[in-house]
């Protein structure tokens, strides 16, 4: 036979030999037939494919970028109670150097506190006095970074940058002859030992609860629209607000019974600090799951079968609560235009207020525009949700 | 010569619940056979075990000179299958649809355009051949899967309910369709709920409750049963002890 | 378009006249002309069928009924209530049934049913009265999943999910689809029942027999209506003389008859074969004779020529002439 580059082509078939011929070139065949019908099934399911396409673009996009671990804005607060030339020019390099801005500069380190409850400050510098004098002499000069571990992998690489801010500052002088020693003392805050559960626990959180409300939600449904059972309901005296309602209370429940377990595993097992208030993070917990609820019924109202509306919830809200939320890549990580993206992951702001609650222990003062903010997508949400739950079938 | 269908004591068993009850039946080739019975009755249950889905829990069958359970490959290669709520992919084109099944049971790019060829010209489908299934109207549809289940010139064929809701005059078409094979020889195996088609075919069984309560032709059947239409027959055995009433108005 | 048969003026805001009616609805989804200027009337506690094959536009219309759908034009009141601006009034009293026995097959007989009648604000009590004939057959396994009934049983409880809120009209699409004889014969038993207490009914179906139950049917197909009236009377409109012949070779006589010059039609009809004779002014009798002899010279044996009354599927194959094309021409 003619040998050719087709690979059903017969001649293929001596290279296997398994079984006879006639056999697998049948069964060649059926699986040939099976691909190119499958082919067809995909490229033909819109909804599902342009999901599909959308979800690799999406991740690779926001994962290249979201991977670049360098940290790009690291906020300083500075303590200079006696400023003298080393410190103005240490703190010059500081201002200098495109990766630090300098956020405070004050005397003593009262204000620091407030600024690291608030989250304004990623890491504070304080001086000793006599800085300058010290180095002139050769004496250890003292310099306190303090750092915000409440994000431990955050934190160790800005320290890391610091110390390299430092020691270019000292191979400077250095270059005069004067041997000087800035030793810098690591302090972290809220989060000592640098525990990574303590980070990662909130992010948990959010993720369980996405996955209970949006993806639950959106998947129970679409499941009623397929079944049929929705058209019933909908000849009914129920509004549509009414069968959401219905629909989405058991899974409200089952979320906020997820955070009350999850909070107790990790304080239990894992001993996650809990410094502020349980019941500003239960009410916490209950909005946000709201917001996963409406934004479920949004996407179940939004596609036609269960699979799209499946793959739309977790491209719609498992990724972006995942990679924008700050929950695994510091959003201090990710590049300047994407940023202001991560403000519509409403995980973003639970993962805020989650860690300041549990880490800083911090209440309503310093989070309520978090909390403002998960309102009014709450309420949006919810509003778009029951316009787009048709009370017709068309 | 051994039957096209040969069902000795076939059993099947759910637990404590016994679907078919050791059945015994012996269909020729070229037959037309119909097989009735009441929803739940454990038509489905036989089916899927001639067609080698299901394995019995004892008794065996032979179709197409195979055995259902040691030789359900070759089984489901000499038979053809087409059911009332999947045949054909609707997403697909006729043409598509043809040559996927052509491929699935092993046809050669030859045979499958030959025969796609002269099933479209039967069925004068040369408009539609590249219409996705979906947009064809359910009598069309119905047609084009028989025939894709025969492009394989299977020696049985089985037939679940194959004109549900299809309007009366297509319905007699697809049963002329059915005719053509049988005299070619191929054996019909035919479930219905149009009791008229039932006059159809050469034999008829009725299963209850698991068993055959009532086999031969449909003029036999009513006589055994001294009834003058197969509803009749049928309300008796389903609902022994009620009146059966012509309910013409 | 007025058809033939309809009588009564369509039911006015409020104090209607008819239960149900029908004025002009098309509707189209894309290409497809799902209905095509659909009119007719259901009069108070009337058992009216819908028959027809799929695609005919059943659902269609059904959903349009039920609120579901607007039409693309004309009109249409449910009890008396335009099914556009009163969508909620007439929501809150009609029984649908939509097709596919839409249940939850997880939860029990009973589950399913105290469901729906709370939906409706009402419970399982206080429908009892309604449902009873129904529930009786089916209360022996009110604990069972519901997708562990059979389609006979299943079809029973759709009917009780919707009749236990006391609705003044039923909508059922295709309540006897894919189930055997015996118990679509029974649900239609049922379905007289309720209809003598004076309940409204819309029952479409597949299957041609079952428009000899109702009082009056719409025979439709490709969205349009071919005749609205009693069975009886469409059925004996029938334009041709009607004979059922027999012989012993069913198959040879097919053959053999299409070849006769005077038929109109042949088909099969279950152990006959029905032939319409397309001359007029010519006796039964006679035309019995010539097609004995007929069918003597081909050597057909043991044949009988009786001539017979038509029914529905007759008078329907009658109406609905060629079966459609494969390709659907664009309305």
């Amino acid at each position: 036979m003619k040998f050719s580059y087709s690979w059903c082509a017969p001649d293929r078939r001596r290279l296997f030999s398994m079984g006879n011929p006639q056999q697998l070139w049948r069964r060649n065949s059926a699986v040939r037939a099976f691909i190119v019908k499958e082919m067809r099934h995909i490229l033909r399911d819109r909804q599902t494919l342009t999901i599909l396409l959308l979800l690799p673009l999406a991740m690779v996009v926001l994962f290249g970028f979201a991977l670049r671990n360098d940290i790009t804005d690291v906020r300083v607060a500075i303590v200079d109670p006696a400023p003298d030339p080393a410190t103005i020019a240490l703190r010059d390099r500081f201002a200098g150097n495109p990766r630090f801005s300098i956020v405070a500069i004050s005397p003593t380190n009262v204000g620091v506190e407030p600024l690291f409850r608030r989250g304004d400050a990623d890491m504070a510098l304080e001086f000793r006095s006599g800085f300058g004098e010290s180095l002139a002499r050769g004496t250890p000069a003292r310099l306190l970074l303090i750092g915000d571990a409440s994000d431990p992998n955050t934190a160790s690489m800005m320290a890391a940058y610091a110390g390299a801010v430092i020691a270019g500052y000292q191979s400077a002088i250095g270059a005069t002859g004067q041997s000087i020693q800035i030793v810098p003392q690591f302090r972290m805050k809220y989060n000592p030992t640098l525990e990574s559960v303590n980070l990662f626990v909130p992010g948990l959180i959010a993720l369980v609860l996405t996955l209970i409300t949006a993806l639950m939600t959106a998947i129970s449904l679409s499941r009623e629209k397929e079944r049929g059972t929705l058209e019933i309901l909908l000849v009914s005296p129920l509004r549509p607000w009414q069968i959401i309602l219905g629909k989405v209370l058991p899974y409200l429940l089952l979320a906020f019974g997820n955070v009350v377990t999850a909070l107790l595993a990790a304080w239990a097992v894992f001993h996650v600090p809990f410094r502020g208030s349980l019941i500003l993070l239960l009410v916490s917990s209950v909005l946000y799951s709201m917001v996963g609820l409406a934004l479920g019924v949004l996407i179940a109202a939004l596609t036609s079968s269960q699979r799209a509306a499946m793959l739309g919830a977790l491209v719609g809200t498992m990724l972006p609560n995942t990679l924008l939320s700050g929950m695994i890549f510091p959003i201090a990580s990710l590049p300047g235009w994407l940023r202001p993206i991560t403000y519509l992951a409403p995980a973003r702001w639970f993962i805020v207020i989650a860690r300041g609650i549990m880490l800083r222990g911090v209440g309503v003062a310093y989070l309520w525009r978090e909390l403002v903010v998960l309102t009014v997508m709450l309420v949006l949400l919810f509003g778009a949700a029951v316009r787009s739950f048709n009370a017709r079938l068309a | 010569m051994s039957s096209a269908i040969e069902v000795r004591g076939l059993t099947r068993r759910f637990g404590d619940f016994t679907a078919v009850d050791s059945i015994t039946f012996d269909i020729q080739a070229g037959e037309v056979f119909g097989f009735l019975g009441a929803n739940g009755a454990g038509k489905t249950t036989a089916i899927k075990m001639l067609i080698g889905l299901l394995a019995p829990t004892s008794g065996n069958a032979s179709v197409a000179g195979f055995d259902v359970v040691r030789n359900a490959d070759e089984v489901r290669r000499h038979i053809g299958y087409m059911s009332q709520r999947f045949s054909l992919y609707e997403d697909l084109t006729v043409r598509e649809n043809i040559t996927l099944y052509g491929g699935i049971y092993g046809l050669t790019d030859a045979e499958i355009r030959d025969r796609a060829t002269a099933l479209i010209r039967e069925l004068q489908l040369d408009d539609a051949i590249d219409a996705r299934v979906a947009s064809l109207p359910l009598g069309w549809k119905q047609k084009l899967a028989f025939s894709v289940a025969m492009l394989h010139r299977p020696t049985v064929v089985f037939l679940d309910e194959p004109t549900g809701g299809v309007d009366p005059i297509t319905r007699r078409q697809f049963w002329e369709m059915i005719y053509g094979e049988a005299e070619r020889g191929t054996t019909v195996f035919v479930t219905t709920h149009y009791l008229d088609e039932a006059e159809y075919c050469d034999r008829i069984s009725i299963m209850v409750d698991g068993r055959i309560a009532a086999m031969g032709t449909p003029g036999e059947v009513k006589q055994k049963f001294s009834a003058e239409s197969l509803d009749e027959v049928f309300v008796q055995l389903v609902r022994p002890g009620s009146t059966p009433t012509l309910q013409h108005g | 378009m007025s058809t033939p048969g309809a009588s009564g003026a369509p039911g006015v805001d409020g104090a209607g006249s008819g239960a149900l009616s029908v004025n002009g609805v098309s509707k189209r989804f894309g290409e497809i002309m799902a209905l095509d200027d659909v009119s007719f009337e259901v009069r108070p506690a009337e058992l009216f069928g819908l028959v027809g094959p799929d695609g005919a536009g059943k659902t269609t219309l059904f959903r349009i009924l039920a609120t579901l759908l607007i039409p693309d034009s004309g009109s249409a009141t449910v009890l008396g209530l335009d099914v556009i601006a009163d969508l909620w009034a007439i929501r809150a009293r009609v029984g649908y049934m939509p097709g596919r026995f839409s249940l939850y097959p997880d939860l029990s007989v009973e589950e399913n049913l105290s469901f729906f009648a709370s939906v409706f604000g009402t419970s399982i009590e206080e429908g009892r009265a309604a449902i009873a004939p129904i529930y009786n057959q089916i209360e022996p396994f009110r604990d069972r999943r519901a997708g562990a009934l059979s389609g006979g049983m299943k079809q029973k409880l759709a009917l009780c999910c919707a009749l236990v809120h006391r609705p003044d009209i039923l909508l059922l699409d295709e309540p006897t689809t894919g189930v055997d004889a015996v118990s679509r014969r029974e649900f239609w038993d049922l379905l007289s029942t309720l209809k003598a207490s004076g309940l409204p009914i819309v029952v479409s179906t597949a299957y041609m027999e079952e428009a000899t139950r109702c009082d009056r049917v719409a025979l439709m197909q490709k969205g349009r209506v071919l005749a609205v009236d009693e069975p009886a009377a469409i059925a004996s409109r029938y334009p041709h003389p009607l004979f059922a012949v027999h012989a012993r070779e069913r198959h040879a006589l097919l053959q053999v008859l299409r070849d006769y010059p005077h038929a109109a039609s042949i088909y099969p009809f279950g152990a006959s074969v029905h032939y319409s004779d397309a001359r007029s002014g010519v006796s039964a009798a006679s035309i019995a004779d010539d097609l004995r002899g007929f069918l003597a010279t081909r050597s057909v044996t043991d044949v009988s020529v009786e001539p017979i009354a038509p029914g529905v599927e007759d008078a329907f194959m009658e109406l609905m002439g060629a079966p459609e094309g494969a390709v659907r021409a664009a309305a």
